[in-house]
Parts: C-alpha cells; sequence; structure tokens
C-alpha cells in the first residue's frame, strides 16, 4: 500500500507539553510531523499538579492568552513547613503578578493539552490517537527508521522519532536505548480534584477575580519520606496532593492514599478544603532525579524530550516548562537538520545536547545536581526533624506564658541542639548551601 | 454493494458531571463518544464489505465536532465519512432527525449509490428513544428489521437479507427483501481495531459536510425546533444521596477488620443492632 511506503520528517511519541511543543514547532516551520498519542485525546492521560509557566510556552505560542483554557493566575505563594499540628508559613503575594502577561497560571492539563494538541493539528502535522507506540524500528545499522505500534499494519517510517513518551520511557525502555527508571529517582504522587463555589475559593485564599494561591507543603506531613505536598486554586476547584520518592514509600509501606486522607485532615489544609466535593482523583510519576538521573538523550535517529529525559526541576516544582522547553529545542535541532539536508546521526542529534547547554534547563538542573541525593539520605531530618524542630521553636516563642525571653531563647537553642546536635546541623546546612550552590 | 451506517455522536454518559454549584450537567470537558449502540451496527457493516466487498459510508447529523465521530468511524475502516450539519437542525427531535437523515440518505444513494443497507444502533444512550431508525425506513420506504442480533446470510445478487431478531420470549428468524434498514443489537460482536492505515487515512479525512440546502430541504419548517412536535420541559439531576461512603479505621487481622465494620455499622444505625439482638434472643 502506497500509504506506508511515505516517510515522515519525524515521528513524535506522545502529546503531552514536551510531544506537543516539539510536534508544534516543527510542523509550524513546514516539516511533515506525525505525533502518535496512546489515549483518546490528548490531555486524557496526563496528569499534572498544574501550574503552567508562561515563559516557555510563550516562546512557542507567543499569544496563548487569547484561548488557552486557563484557570487563575497566581499571585500568592506559600511555602509551608509542617509538623502535625502546625505550619511554619512564608507567603509571597504582589500586585506585580496581576500584570497584563501573567507569569503563572493554575491549568486543568485534560483542558490546556486538548487545546495545545489542537494547536498542533492546525499547525499542520497528522495526530494519531488510541495508539500506542510499541517499539522503535532500526535498519541494519542501527539507525532508528520509524516506530510499531499496537495496531496491524506496516510500520510507520521517520527521518527521526521524537522521545516525548512520559516518565516511564517505555518505547526507550524496548529499543534498548534506557534502563528501566529506578525507584529512587521518580516520585508518586496523588492528587484529588474539591469543588468549591468560585465565591468560596476567593473568600478562602483572599482572592478577587482570576487572581490564584498555591501552597507548597513540606514536613511531618510525609511521614519521613522525601517528598511534598501542594494545594493550588483552580476557578472553581482546588487541586490537592501529595507525593513521595517511590523507594520511600516501598520501604515505609505507607499507602499514597492514606498520605493524601492525612494530609487533607491536616488541622492547616482541612478547613481550606470544608464542604468541598471531590470529584476527580489522579496518580502519577514524577521524575524527581535530577541532572544525575538524565539517561541518554539522543542517538542515531532519535531524541528524548520532556519526563522522558528527567527534566524536572524538582526543588522549584517546575517540570511542564522545561518539557516544553526541551521539545522546543528537539524540534530546532531537528528542522536546522532537515533544512540543510543532514543526516539525523547521532553525531548531527548532539547539536540537541548543545543547545540545551544554553538554556535554563541544563544550567538549573546542573546546579541542583545534589539535591536529590541530599535530601533523599537527610530524609529524616529534612522531612521530620528540623520541620518539627521549627514548629516547637515557634510556638515557644509565640505562646506568652510568663517564661521571660531569655529562657525562651535559651530553651529553644537546647532543643535544636539536643535533637539535633550542633554538628549535625552544621554539616546538615554545610552541604545544603554546597548542594544549592 | 453499497452500506450506510447512521452514527450519532452523544456526550460518554459514564462520564457527565453534574456542576457541584449549579446542579446543572456540565457538558464542557465531558468527552463525546460514538453511541456505543452504533458501533455495533458499523461493525457488522463492515463485517459484510469484509465478505461481500463494496464500501461502507457512515452517516452523521450534528455540530461540526460530529465530524470527530467520523474520523473515528474511518479510523475503525469505513471507507467515507459524510457529515450533514446546518443550524436549521438544532433541537431536532426524532421526527425531524429522521426527516433530515432520510433526505441526506437520498443524496448519498444519488452521489455513491443505492444502499442496499442502511445500518443503525438499536437506539441513542442519550435519547434512548429507538425512533430515528425505525423513522428513516418509513420515510424511504424500506422494509425495516429491528433490533436485530445476527445477520444470517445475505444475497446481494438476489436482494434477500435473513435475520435473528430478538423478541419477547424468543427469536424471531426474519427474510426481508433488499433495500432494507437494520437497527442492531448490543453485544453482538466486538467493534475490531483498525490498522494503522485505517488511523492514517482517518487522521488526513477531511468528512464530506453537506447542509439543509444541500441535500434538498426546502422547507426548513420540518427541521429542528420548529420540526419537533417533542417538547423538552425541564433537564434537571436527580438530587444526591445525602449519606456518603465513610472511611473506617481497623488493623489489618481479618477479626480486627469485621470488629471494625460491625461497630461502624451499628453505630449508625443502632435499630439493626437492637434487631439483631431481638433475632438472637428469639431464637433461643
Amino acid at each position: 500500500m502506497a500509504m506506508t511506503e511515505e516517510k515522515f520528517d519525524a515521528i513524535v511519541v506522545g502529546a503531552g507539553p514536551s510531544g506537543n511543543a516539539a510536534a508544534y514547532v516543527m510542523a509550524k516551520e513546514g516539516l511533515n510531523v506525525l505525533q502518535i498519542e496512546r489515549g483518546e485525546y490528548s490531555g486524557s492521560k496526563n496528569v499534572q499538579g498544574a501550574i503552567l509557566y508562561s515563559d516557555a510556552l510563550e516562546q512557542i505560542i507567543p499569544d496563548f492568552r487569547e484561548d488557552a483554557p486557563l484557570e487563575r493566575h497566581v499571585t500568592e505563594q506559600r511555602m509551608w513547613m509542617m509538623d502535625d499540628k502546625s505550619h511554619t508559613g512564608m507567603h509571597y503575594r504582589s500586585d506585580d503578578f496581576n500584570e497584563e502577561k501573567p507569569n503563572r497560571y493554575t491549568i486543568l492539563r485534560a483542558q490546556f493539552d486538548k487545546w495545545f494538541n489542537a494547536k498542533v493539528r492546525e499547525a499542520g502535522a497528522l495526530v494519531l490517537y488510541e495508539t500506542t507506540v510499541t517499539e522503535l524500528v532500526k535498519d541494519l545499522k542501527g539507525q532508528v527508521v520509524g516506530v510499531r505500534t499496537d495496531r496491524s499494519g506496516s510500520p510507520i517510517m521517520a527521518n527521526v522519532v521524537i522521545l516525548a513518551e512520559g516518565v516511564n520511557g517505555l518505547v526507550g525502555q524496548r529499543s534498548g536505548l534506557r534502563d528501566e527508571v529506578a525507584p529512587d529517582t521518580v516520585a508518586l504522587a496523588v492528587k484529588e480534584m474539591h469543588f468549591l463555589p468560585r465565591e468560596t475559593i476567593e473568600a478562602r485564599f483572599n482572592l478577587s477575580g482570576n487572581e490564584g494561591a498555591v501552597i507548597e507543603a513540606m514536613g511531618t506531613i510525609t511521614k519521613g519520606m522525601t517528598g511534598t505536598g501542594f494545594l493550588y486554586t483552580n476557578e472553581e476547584s482546588i487541586s490537592v496532593g501529595i507525593g513521595c520518592i517511590v523507594s520511600d514509600f516501598a520501604d515505609s509501606e505507607v499507602t499514597p492514599y492514606a498520605l493524601l486522607e492525612a494530609f487533607k485532615s491536616h488541622p492547616s489544609i482541612k478547613p481550606l478544603l470544608a464542604d468541598s466535593e471531590c470529584k476527580e482523583y489522579a496518580a502519577h510519576l514524577i521524575p524527581e532525579g535530577g541532572y544525575k538521573a538524565i539517561p541518554q538523550l539522543y542517538g542515531n535517529g532519535w531524541i528524548v524530550v520532556g519526563d522522558a529525559g528527567q527534566f524536572v526541576n524538582a526543588v522549584h516544582r517546575e517540570g511542564s516548562n522545561l518539557a516544553m522547553t526541551t521539545g522546543r529545542v528537539a524540534a530546532e535541532t531537528v528542522i536546522a537538520l532537515t533544512r540543510k539536508r543532514e543526516e539525523m546521526s547521532a553525531a548531527n542529534l548532539a547539536d540537541y545536547a548543545r543547545r540545551l547547554e544554553q538554556t535554563f534547563v541544563m544550567k538549573d538542573l546542573k546546579k541542583y545536581k545534589g539535591i536529590p541525593a541530599l535530601l533523599h539520605g537527610n530524609k529524616r531530618n529534612f522531612f521530620g526533624t528540623y520541620p518539627q524542630l521549627v514548629s516547637q521553636a515557634m510556638q515557644t516563642w509565640f505562646r506568652v506564658d510568663g517564661v521571660d525571653k531569655k529562657s525562651k531563647e535559651k530553651a529553644i537553642f537546647r532543643n535544636f541542639r539536643e535533637t539535633r546536635t550542633i554538628f549535625g546541623m552544621l554539616g546538615d546546612a554545610f552541604k545544603l548551601v554546597r548542594a544549592w550552590r | 454493494m453499497h452500506i450506510v451506517v447512521c452514527i450519532k455522536q452523544v456526550p460518554d454518559s459514564a462520564q457527565i458531571r453534574v456542576h457541584p454549584v449549579t446542579n446543572t450537567i456540565m457538558r464542557q470537558g465531558v468527552p463525546t463518544i460514538i453511541n456505543p449502540y452504533d458501533l455495533f451496527a458499523l461493525e457488522e457493516a463492515l463485517r459484510l464489505r469484509d465478505t461481500f466487498g463494496g464500501v461502507v459510508t457512515v452517516l452523521t447529523m450534528g455540530p461540526p465536532t460530529a465530524a470527530e465521530s467520523l474520523r473515528k468511524a474511518l479510523t475503525f475502516g469505513a471507507d467515507r465519512g459524510v457529515l450533514l450539519t446546518d443550524r436549521y437542525f438544532a433541537g431536532s427531535d426524532t421526527l425531524a432527525t429522521s426527516f433530515a437523515l432520510s433526505m441526506a440518505l437520498k443524496k448519498v444513494a444519488a452521489e455513491f449509490g443505492q444502499p442496499e443497507i442502511v445500518f443503525t444502533g438499536k437506539q441513542t444512550i442519550d435519547g434512548d428513544t429507538a425512533q430515528v431508525g425505525p423513522g428513516i425506513a418509513k420515510r424511504l420506504n424500506y422494509n425495516q428489521l429491528t433490533y436485530v442480533s445476527k445477520i444470517v446470510d445475505a444475497d446481494f445478487a438476489g436482494g434477500v437479507i435473513r435475520v435473528e431478531r430478538r423478541a419477547e420470549g424468543g427469536t424471531q428468524v426474519l427474510q426481508s427483501r433488499l433495500p432494507v434498514l437494520i437497527t442492531m443489537l448490543e453485544a453482538t460482536n466486538e467493534m475490531r481495531r483498525g490498522s494503522v492505515e485505517n488511523a492514517l487515512i482517518a487522521a488526513r479525512a477531511q468528512a464530506i459536510t453537506w447542509n439543509a440546502a444541500d441535500v434538498g430541504i426546502e422547507d426548513l419548517t420540518k427541521c429542528g425546533l420548529r420540526g419537533s412536535p417533542t417538547i423538552v420541559k425541564k433537564v434537571f439531576a436527580p438530587t444526591a444521596r445525602t449519606e456518603k461512603a465513610v472511611l473506617v479505621e481497623a488493623d489489618g487481622s481479618t477479626d480486627g477488620m469485621a470488629d471494625a465494620l460491625i461497630d461502624a455499622i451499628f453505630e449508625r444505625a443502632p435499630a439493626v443492632e437492637e434487631d439483631l439482638f431481638e433475632q438472637a434472643a428469639r431464637q433461643y
């Protein structure tokens, strides 16, 4: 059949933020692009908190605000350190975030991805849904020349395959390009969507119009495991979730849903969700291994983008922006090679890695390359002891009970010293500073 | 041989949500699907085509977004999709729908050849009337075979078809001359998974799109709301149950779980506990 003899300029595996970005940029430049998505539509299988960082998308679709489904722009960021009954918080709220082109939005991925993917089709890419790529097709020299799917028929051929297949990287694994994802480099996050009238949300979080607030939380809520909790305000709902490193879940035998139930009933979270109706729940893996967990990113005829490449900045809770940026950069690499009629060899595609080095993606991941191991190695202190100490210190300080302030200071200091020796604390502080730089 | 399958794009009733605040049906974000009953009709049509050769045309009436259901039908392997869409069709009941579809079928016959069989599902999951298929048959003066569970055999050259039909208390075996309208029963076959080639063709395909004028409808009072004697007086969501599921804490042992469960039940329904005690007392 003539149909299968056709060869695409590029096949993109997956229709999440990285795949949509890659497919859009290539199609827009006139490349003959095929995108293959296993879900019924783009977004049907995709899960995130979710916050959209405008900058990465602006570089791809500058006027996205005109029709993209956005929930609220974020004007207030709360960072909470929690013990079982309290939270010590840092809130940053600024009217500057009410700018004409807001910096961050809460979004619902099922709607947002669908919109993004419609743009991909408008740009001229062909998209197959409900089709799972099972493996890559290689020629005798080992060059990837196409993909096989779970549908009957011949393989589909292309000059290059962009693997935007998500965190598990199953196609890459099956094709022998990468190892299985290690349990200590991925977090399992669970989340729920709680519906509330918009007026209630606005009153509870002190918001007006489309302003939004987000809470990122850490502490004893993860029961000594490496992880964080979050709460994001959408237009008429609240996304609340918690996630921890998979190997920690396995060791602790704590179930993710029990952790979420406990987080939701924490005295600082419970009133924010009161009277809401839970309408959705979801779970997803997040690659949090950082720089050191990044797999081989390119080879003869293939490139890896997005979560499949472990492109998540766990410290700053950024992922979809790294996904879109790596998708865009991969697309630009392929466009440049296609224009010059150069072959999609590993040597030529190495340009993708070089281009990435120049972006915030690699610079940030490199900067924090020591953090995942540090936090994971000292999880009992960072996610248990310290939050408790901070909370106890705050309580000692604020509680008025006839004890003089000098004695209070002494008590706080003694508590720190006895719980986690001076050397232990100095050591952790030193390691944290070194990993941060 | 030419078979036409009439399908309808419907909201996925399994995923319809009621807005928790306004208590109205949330249409936004609810995925649409091909009416599941229509898939049995489509698969049966594809099987006949695979056996006897010929072409399967899929026809749908709906808003422009209904083109998506035609694309899906092509992914399964249908040969051609026709979308009948016009704002004058908005609000059509079964009478107006069967009128518009019968006009479109006349145009399909003129353009692509007289169909030997027109298939529909037994009914839709959103309307549940099972009237549109028979309405089309009546208007086109076709024989109609409703609630068909099996095509026994077909002789297209001789213009005869034999089917099994579900009837109260048994199965009827019916024979009809062609052309015929068949409404297909659920669970009669299993929809195939289209090949890569089908999927690629479908992804590229542009549906043939006709409006009321294209299919020769001159009297617009027979269309849409004006042509529909059925009146929907009110749409409402059933009131939700006030009782909610409860998570019962228990230790991991079977006895512990059973005890915790029974305690939780007795706590919420003391009458049950009293009842059981009374019964036990009577027995001894």
